[in-house]
């Protein structure tokens, strides 16, 4: 098994071996392959991609076709331990729906995000005048995919003001890394942000 | 719902089968049969006392009896899936495209079955088999058949070939419902259960169609109350005209815009009258009758009613996925976005249940233009999501 992508480690990191999860946009299904293989995990990608289907396919991950943007209504309340969404949220058309749903669908659910408040993009807009282009967000502003981006600042006032409790967050540098500064400046230093949140009553943030 | 109709050309249907095999071909195949004379107790109260089972088969078994594949036909299908048999046969098997080596369901790593339905008429005992009880041919006394009966058949024959446990089973349409029946009944007899253009139960659009194709058939003064066989006739027209309906909901209205839109036969000017104008009624009529020539009647109208009776949902107050609390098969689920007949939304029923259940599924949503008939047509996609999760099956069972 090939090493995951530092944020996939993390994600991987924080699900419950033997637990069941819902990885929306899956992808060619690494972190599911993953943590099937070395945690017992079970549970279902979802891929709108065809390539990526198959890639799926290929590598024994259960994945369900379907658009993001059609909602979750197929699976049930609760009825798996994790909902994940990989890089995902900024490319859907009803984040806010989308992350409610999640929060119905799953115990917990894990959301990552690139951050629009990291100052590379921030020098691009403010200074150049320019669109962000960064590694995190590589697309030219007519072309790209993500049509929703924000802040970790943004994400995080999204959470309070509709009863998201953030259990746990990272954030991570361009080079996909922790450092002192991302941790006192994630929304000027975070290229990456990620959360575990779920629906309860809010613990208090517990910063990695 | 049927098989191996696709839109042939006039060329095509004229051609003969090419003198060298095609590469990729199963080549030339003998069907086989096997009479099972121990009566079967059927889901309707009735018995069959005796029938046979026309099956072919392609590829080898292993020793460990690990890699076979049952193939389920639909409606009109039967036991020749692919291959040749013989020189004179101008089109091989219905689903040649996906069956052969190399091909998406690969004999030279599977060892595939696939058995013509009873109450067919195509080798399989059914309605115009003799009745030992009169020595003429059972016509409408046939007893009732239903996708349950067929699994048991389907089991019988797995025994007899000594197949304890099919690596996967696989179907289209009606056969996509004897494989959910598969999962269901004998869940320890397959590890794959391969659900394509299927749906969990008809709907009353679905059992509409086929009422109008039976009363098509039964209303036609040659029908005789199904005792046609005697009477040295067939209800041609009945039959032929079931089939052209069956024929427009296979097809899509893309489909169909594309292939003959509001052409002319010959594009000649309009006859004002009510022979053939347009290429599409052309064609309907060639698929009715070509259809009544290797077509049964009454297996017809027996095949159409166990469409209509499927749904192991009704047991359970509609809920399907109690329904497959027996299964334990991994599953892949196939639909196609322009299959109006039996929806994508049918297909998403029965992987919500799945899912319900903690079955493993995956599900592919194949774009396609041609309708329900998409299942029997290499759409690139289709083939690689098929193959693909086959030669994982066959890794996993030493094939």
């Amino acid at each position: 098994m090939s090493a995951l992508r530092p944020d996939l480690a993390i994600i991987a990191g924080w699900i419950r071996p033997g637990s069941r999860i819902l990885d929306l946009g899956c992808g060619e299904g690494d972190l599911l392959a993953y943590l099937r293989a070395q945690h017992g995990v079970s549970g279902y990608g979802v891929e709108i991609d065809e390539a990526r289907v198959v890639a799926a396919i290929r590598r024994g991950v259960p994945v369900i076709q379907q658009d993001l943007d059609g909602g979750l209504r197929n699976f049930g309340d609760q009825s798996v331990d994790t909902v994940v969404l990989s890089l995902t949220l900024q490319a859907s058309k009803f984040p806010l729906d989308l992350l409610l749903e999640m929060l119905r669908v799953g115990r917990e659910v894990i959301v990552t995000f690139p951050n629009m408040g990291h100052w590379h993009a921030r020098w691009q807009l403010a200074v150049q005048g320019r669109m962000p282009v960064t590694d995190a967000l590589p697309h030219a502003w007519y072309d790209t995919p993500n049509i929703h981006l924000c802040t970790i600042r943004d994400f995080e006032s999204l959470c309070r003001e509709n009863g998201v409790a953030v259990h746990q967050r990272v954030v991570l540098n361009d080079q996909r890394r922790q450092t002192w500064l991302n941790r006192l400046l994630p929304n000027l230093f975070g290229e990456v942000a990620l959360y575990r949140c779920a629906r309860v009553t809010a613990s208090p943030l517990r910063e990695e | 719902m049927q098989d191996g109709i696709r839109l042939v050309t006039p060329q095509l249907i004229k051609s003969a089968m090419p003198v060298e095999i095609p590469e990729h071909s199963v080549g030339l195949v003998t069907p086989r049969s096997v009479t099972f004379n121990a009566p079967l107790l059927l889901e309707c109260g009735r018995t069959l006392p005796a029938y046979t089972l026309a099956y072919e088969c392609y590829g080898a078994l292993n020793a460990a009896r690990s890699n076979a594949i049952l193939l389920c036909h639909a409606l009109s299908g039967d036991h020749h899936a692919a291959g040749y048999h013989g020189p004179e046969e101008r089109k091989p098997g219905w689903w040649d495209h996906l069956v052969g080596p190399g091909k998406a369901i690969d004999t030279s790593l599977f060892f595939v079955v696939c058995a013509n339905l009873v109450g067919s008429c195509k080798g399989s005992t059914g309605p115009a088999s003799i009745n030992p009880e009169t020595g003429t041919p059972w016509g409408l006394d046939f007893p009732m058949v239903t996708v349950r009966d067929w699994v048991q058949t389907q089991a019988q024959l797995a025994d007899h070939l000594g197949i304890d446990c099919w690596a996967a089973v696989v179907g289209g349409s009606l056969g996509g419902m004897q494989v959910m029946q598969w999962a269901m009944d004998l869940p320890h007899r397959l590890r794959h259960a391969v659900v394509i253009a299927a749906a969990p139960r008809l709907t009353a659009q679905n059992i509409a169609f086929n009422e109008v194709a039976r009363q098509a058939i039964m209303t036609d003064p040659d029908f005789h109350g199904g005792r046609y066989y005697a009477q040295d006739t067939k209800p041609r027209r009945g039959l032929s005209l079931a089939r052209m309906i069956g024929h427009i909901t296979y097809l899509s209205d893309d489909a169909m815009r594309k292939k003959f839109g509001r052409d002319t036969r010959g594009g000649k000017a309009f006859s004002f009258g009510f022979d053939v104008d347009f290429e599409v009624e052309s064609y309907l009529r060639h698929q009715g009758s070509s259809f009544v020539e290797r077509f049964d009647a009454n297996s017809y109208l027996y095949i159409t009613k166990a469409l209509d009776y499927f749904d192991p949902a009704a047991a359970y107050e509609g809920n399907l996925a109690a329904a497959f609390a027996p299964a334990t098969a991994q599953f892949l689920v196939i639909s196609f976005t322009s299959d109006w007949r039996f929806s994508p939304a049918r297909s998403r029923e029965i992987v919500q249940a799945l899912y319900t259940r903690n079955l493993e599924v995956t599900y592919a949503e194949i774009t396609s233009h041609q309708g329900h008939d998409s299942f029997l047509l290499p759409i690139p996609q289709y083939v690689e999501v098929l193959g693909t999760y086959l030669t994982r099956v066959a890794a996993e069972v030493g094939a």
